[in-house]
């Protein structure tokens, strides 16, 4: 049980994917204008990591090695078209708002990467507690950038006036620029709290690990270790 | 003791150059503008430099503190950094503004990038787009601007916006060269910026190069695309061409080091000038082009690095 609690609380804090695996950086930076974006998007692309880690891991066996990527991309496009249609169907003032990263959640590689590195390698529980762990880990960053920018750029937060109409906001925090800046300074935050618990940086990966392993020459001679272990030092 | 008898490495000759002094020079020739602005769009506008200008050093000041960071106000260059957001801040801007602007010149643009020397970007420009693109109300758009001397506020609108309206007066070119026009507050007299940038090639500060290749730019294309000399003049009299070609291109930290990239750097920000003011929908390009070559320089530089006489092809590039 005690591990199963470790797959869960790793994708929320120590592995979180947007803040310390920078993973699905697109739409964190493009969707992130208000906190109700943050929040809808975070949690799409939750439902659908979930889903598709269960499945993934369910089919492990029966994928092909050499056919796995775009097996997982159908698996995660059907679980998308399915979300999709849910949300425009019950909030489609969020599937507006979303636009074209609610069917681009298809791509978008924190799904891709957990499908890769953890689904196809483990059971369904294990996955199931991966999934919904970095789905959450996801969300509250989306949720926590779209409440700055928002806060920032309008002068709301959940579309709750708070300066708006007293204090001229900065319109740039909605703006690319100010979106930016944010997730810098979240990433910046995120690695000093990191350092603080003596927690490296610098995640080990490794050739058994390494996504590219079937197409790289070198995958069992270790060629990237020595590498790893210039810059460790 | 006796000097020659110092034992020390190498380098053994030095120049009297140092940061603060070139800081200063930079300052005095931005003092005329300065006190020309003030004089001419009234005491509000001394209060907008003197915000920036206190900002600026406060920040980098703080900074330091907090950081545990050897303190590095002494060199000035907060300063010209306030100075120079200041001069190019309309005269109406409200202080808070001014001093948010002056904040993220010097933290968000100068320090998070590692200090003077590792700043990609010109912390004054760089400022004045964010408070361009963050409060479009407070900077651009006529009633910011003011009617020179007049101590009641009259709003006005920029030269630059003014020759987009039907009927309205335009100032002659005498007028514009010494600055009887309204605009930002320190760019308004191309006559005290010249002198300025004059002083500065006489001290050896700035190379005349990259001033003359960007005015050089715009105005040849101008002359080009409208065939007026007049239309010629007020392309490079009016707006911040001058202060921005004589004083912000020429950052050390964000200019190309060998000649032939600063030629290349002035007329890349000539051209993306013109190209604004002519087909963009902005009245002002100058700040934007020269940003965007800013970004540009690492590049500039390692294009036109000076081979050492006699290296190979092979050698160098190994």
């Amino acid at each position: 049980m005690g591990k199963n609690l470790k797959y869960f609380t790793n994708g929320i804090l120590e592995e979180n994917p947007t803040l310390r695996l920078v993973l699905g950086t697109c739409p964190t930076l493009a969707v992130t204008t208000a906190a109700k974006n943050g929040i809808g998007m975070g949690l799409a692309a939750t439902a659908v990591l979930v889903c598709s880690n269960a499945a993934i891991s369910l089919l492990r066996k029966v994928i092909p090695d050499k056919v796995r990527i775009p097996a997982f991309i159908t698996i995660i496009a059907g679980f998308v078209s399915v979300v999709q249609m849910f949300v425009k169907a019950f909030a489609p003032s969020i599937d507006k708002s979303l636009g074209i990263f609610l069917p681009l959640i298809v791509v978008n590689c924190i799904i891709l990467a957990r499908a890769e590195m953890f689904a196809s390698k483990n059971s369904v529980l294990p996955s199931v507690l991966d999934g919904l762990g970095m789905g959450i880990g996801f969300t509250c960053t989306l949720t926590l950038m779209g409440m700055i920018r928002e806060f920032l750029g309008n002068g709301t937060v959940f579309g709750l006036t708070v300066t708006a109409g007293h204090i001229t906001p900065m319109i740039i925090f909605l703006l690319p620029p100010g979106g930016f800046f944010v997730f810098g300074i979240l990433v910046s935050l995120s690695n000093a709290l990191a350092k603080k618990k003596g927690k490296k940086i610098v995640e080990h990966i490794g050739c058994e690990n390494c996504p590219s392993r079937s197409f790289c020459e070198k995958a069992n001679e270790g060629a990237c270790e020595e590498k790893e272990a210039v810059v460790n030092e | 003791m006796n000097d020659l008898l110092t034992v020390s490495s190498s380098p053994h000759i030095r120049h009297a150059d140092s940061t603060n002094g070139i800081m200063f020079d930079v300052i005095i020739a931005l003092l005329p503008a300065a006190v020309y602005g003030c004089f001419l769009f009234g005491l509000y506008s001394a209060a907008v430099i003197c915000t920036c200008v206190l900002t600026a050093l406060l920040s980098e000041f703080l900074w330091n503190i907090i950081l545990k960071k050897p303190q590095s106000v002494g060199d000035l260059s907060a300063i010209v950094t306030g100075l120079l957001l200041g001069l190019n801040l309309p005269p109406k801007t409200p202080l808070w503004v001014a001093a948010i602007g002056s904040f993220a010149a010097i933290i968000v643009i100068k320090q998070m990038f590692g200090g003077i020397g590792y700043n990609f970007v010109n912390p004054a420009i760089g400022a004045r787009i964010i408070l361009l693109v963050s409060f479009p109300s407070f900077l651009a758009g006529a009633s910011n601007f003011v009617e020179p001397i007049s101590l009641d506020t009259v709003t006005s609108a920029t030269p630059l916006e003014v020759r987009g309206i039907a009927g309205a007066a335009v100032p002659t070119v005498k007028e514009l060269f010494f600055g009887m026009n309204s605009g930002c507050i320190g760019e308004t007299s191309a006559f005290l910026l010249l002198v300025g940038g004059i002083y500065l090639v006489a001290r050896r500060v700035i190379k005349p190069i990259i001033p003359l290749s960007f005015i050089g730019t715009v105005a040849v294309m101008s002359l080009i695309f409208s065939g007026s000399i007049n239309e010629m003049l007020y392309q490079i009299l009016t707006g911040g061409l001058m202060i921005g070609a004589i004083f912000m291109a020429t950052d050390y930290t964000t200019s190309p080091a060998t000649k032939w990239g600063k030629l290349i750097f002035g007329i890349g920000c000539g051209l993306i000038t013109f190209v604004i003011r002519k087909f963009g929908n902005l009245p002002e390009g100058v700040s934007y082009s020269i940003i965007l070559m800013n970004i540009l320089v690492p590049h500039i530089d390692k294009l036109t690095a000076k081979k050492p006489f006699g290296v190979k092809e092979a050698e160098s590039n190994g």
